[in-house]
């Protein structure tokens, strides 16, 4: 896809220090880290739970629109599926939260190999159109199976003991476990996107026939990276349902898709941490303006075409670009 | 079989719509839904407000929201014509989030009736086995024109070879002396026009709701990528088959109404994968 260049910031010639990260990139990690084990001290623990919820959410989605340039529309499939799987199995099976959030990510990660065998069909703004009419059969199905309840959706699954030991009713036990499926995640992606796999992703972006000239498998790469988005969406997903005790149809709604986007739009596509920072300002700005209502929604619009027409490289983007660095 | 006709009738329409907007700005009007919305609120807006009722705002309404469409492309639309095809889509959807909720604000999620206009009820037709209501076959056929229409404006007239002229090579229509950043925004004007029309002809039917655009527009963009956005007939005529589909599937299994057109969707992808009527 040749405009898909226009979503990395230039690339500085900087030296991988440590584990495939820049320097930067390890000053911006350390950072994070300490923001994520000092704020729950400061902060709201459910709050924080829920921003990592979602950030973990959008990394997964910007694995797909930052390294391959594929705009998919229809994440909140994969999220919204992972959270009914987790909560069915923890609330109707009795599963232990681990097991029932890693079903939770393979059910999506299934899901995904189906819609993304489909979707990759496709390029550009077609794969955007078939990932959210897909997406959209999801929600009907969840709407009309038995399992989610409908209109109700799951509701008061258990929280249930890690590894039979840890009680997660406490808020802070939850939250390391939290944190940690976060931290993982994260690394998993940074692991990918460095991996001689995830350079291939890369060159797929950049110049697809010339990827499958050199005798890549576009098509496989596309499919793989889909599916490896789609489950970590589905374990953001089923830790969101194991927090809150609930999986409803809007996490299956396409407004969802919409907001991911968002977020990691407002971030910084193809950045690290942009998901991260976006999924923390709209999060943030939703639990702080819920009083308004539907104005949240019109603000949500604004930041779009405030993001698209000014301020393409997103926030993080954007502090990369003025340190010249990347982040 | 009617519902599913009429139906069809708007899917006809709003595909038509994207497909003209895309053929010339190469953008897909991800906020076309919520303007659809928006010509059924002007149309409600009218009636109220002003006493202006259906067959004035049947004209009125596509006028008023296709001069709001084209202050958008004017002001907005036209600094993303050098990026990707990714950031139009992006920007339009930002845009349909506004516009849906400043009328929700403004109205609330509930529906407002629009009643038919009277003249309909004269129009009733009984089969014996069945009822059409005048109004329903009013909207297939008033779409089956406009949409005529549109077909003829784009393939017979010198206004119509100079657009699809456009669409091939810009540069070379602009170097005749043709103003074609002004054709560009009357396309969309255009587009959107037909977004509206059909958002007035909806309003008696659905009642008139900030979301009775997206929950609509979904199912266009499947329509869309089944039929192929190259050609405009080829819009037309696979919106009107697949509302007719998914008529025929509320009869025979109704829990498969919603998710026909994506199935059909996802067969077309397998076989052939550009859409039916669509150029690779």
């Amino acid at each position: 896809m040749a405009d898909g260049s226009g979503f990395s910031p230039a690339p500085a010639a900087a030296k991988d220090v440590l584990f495939g990260f820049t320097l930067a990139q390890l000053l911006a990690f350390g950072l994070m880290v300490a923001f994520v084990v000092i704020s729950p001290f400061i902060l709201y623990p459910v709050f924080l739970m829920n921003v990592l919820c979602f950030a973990l959410f959008a990394c997964a989605f910007n694995l797909l629109i930052g390294y391959l340039g594929l705009l998919s529309f229809g994440h909140a499939a994969f999220f919204g599926m992972g959270g009914y799987i987790c909560g069915h199995l923890a609330k109707v099976l009795g599963l232990p939260p681990e097991l029932a959030i890693i079903a939770g990510g393979l059910v999506a990660a299934a899901l995904g190999a189906g819609m993304g065998w489909l979707a990759i069909r496709r390029t550009g703004i077609y794969f955007a159109m078939v990932t959210l009419a897909l997406a959209q059969m999801v929600y009907f199905f969840c709407l009309q199976a038995p399992f989610t309840h409908g209109e109700d959706g799951i509701q008061s699954i258990p929280r249930g003991k890690l590894l039979g030991f840890f009680d997660l009713s406490n808020d802070f036990t939850l939250y390391w476990l939290v944190a940690g499926i976060f931290l993982a995640g994260f690394l998993m992606i940074h692991r990918i996107v460095h991996s001689p796999f995830g350079q291939v992703m890369k060159a797929i972006r950049e110049n697809e026939p010339r990827a499958i000239s050199l005798g890549y498998r576009a098509d496989d790469y596309k499919l793989i990276a889909f599916i490896l988005s789609a489950g970590l969406a589905g374990v953001a997903g089923a830790t969101k349902s194991i927090v809150f005790g609930i999986a409803t149809l809007n996490d299956v709604h396409w407004n969802m898709s919409g907001e991911v986007v968002l977020m990691t739009l407002l971030g910084g596509l193809g950045t690290v941490f942009g998901p991260v920072v976006g999924a923390a300002v709209i999060i943030t700005m939703q639990n702080y303006l819920a009083e308004f209502g539907a104005w949240v929604t019109v603000m949500q619009g604004g930041i779009f075409v405030i993001c698209v027409l000014a301020f393409r490289r997103g926030i993080i983007g954007e502090i990369a670009n003025f340190l010249r660095v990347r982040l | 079989m009617v519902l599913g006709l009429v139906n069809g009738a708007f899917y006809a329409l709003l595909s038509l719509g994207l497909a003209v907007i895309f053929g010339m700005l190469n953008v897909v009007n991800f906020s076309h839904g919520a303007l659809f919305m928006m010509g059924a609120f002007v149309a409600w807006m009218l009636l109220n407000w002003l006493g202006i009722g259906y067959w004035w705002a049947l004209l009125l309404s596509p006028l008023i929201v296709g001069t709001f469409g084209v202050l958008l492309e004017r002001l907005m639309i036209s600094r993303l014509y050098k990026l990707g095809h990714l950031y139009g889509m992006l920007l339009t959807f930002g845009l349909g989030l506004i516009i849906e909720g400043v009328f929700r604000n403004e109205f609330g999620s509930s529906g407002l009736p629009y009643s038919p206009p009277p003249e309909f009820r004269a129009l009733t037709v009984d089969f014996g086995f069945m009822i059409l209501p005048g109004y329903r076959a009013w909207v297939v056929l008033a779409s089956l024109i406009v949409c005529l229409a549109t077909w003829v404006v784009i393939e017979k007239t010198r206004l119509g070879s100079y657009l699809r002229a456009a669409t091939e090579r810009a540069e070379l229509v602009q170097a005749f002396g043709i103003n074609v950043p002004r054709m560009i925004t009357l396309t969309y004007g255009g587009g959107v026009a037909l977004a509206a029309f059909a958002g007035v002809l909806a309003a008696p039917i659905y009642s008139v709701n900030p979301n009775m655009g997206s929950n609509f527009i979904i199912t266009v963009f499947a329509v869309v990528v089944i039929g192929g956005m190259g050609s405009i007939l080829g819009s037309v005529v696979t919106g009107f088959a697949l509302g007719m589909i998914e008529g025929f599937a509320r009869v025979v299994y109704p829990e498969a109404s919603a998710t026909v057109v994506f199935v059909i969707m996802a067969v077309v992808l397998l076989t052939r994968p550009a859409g039916l009527f669509g150029r690779a």
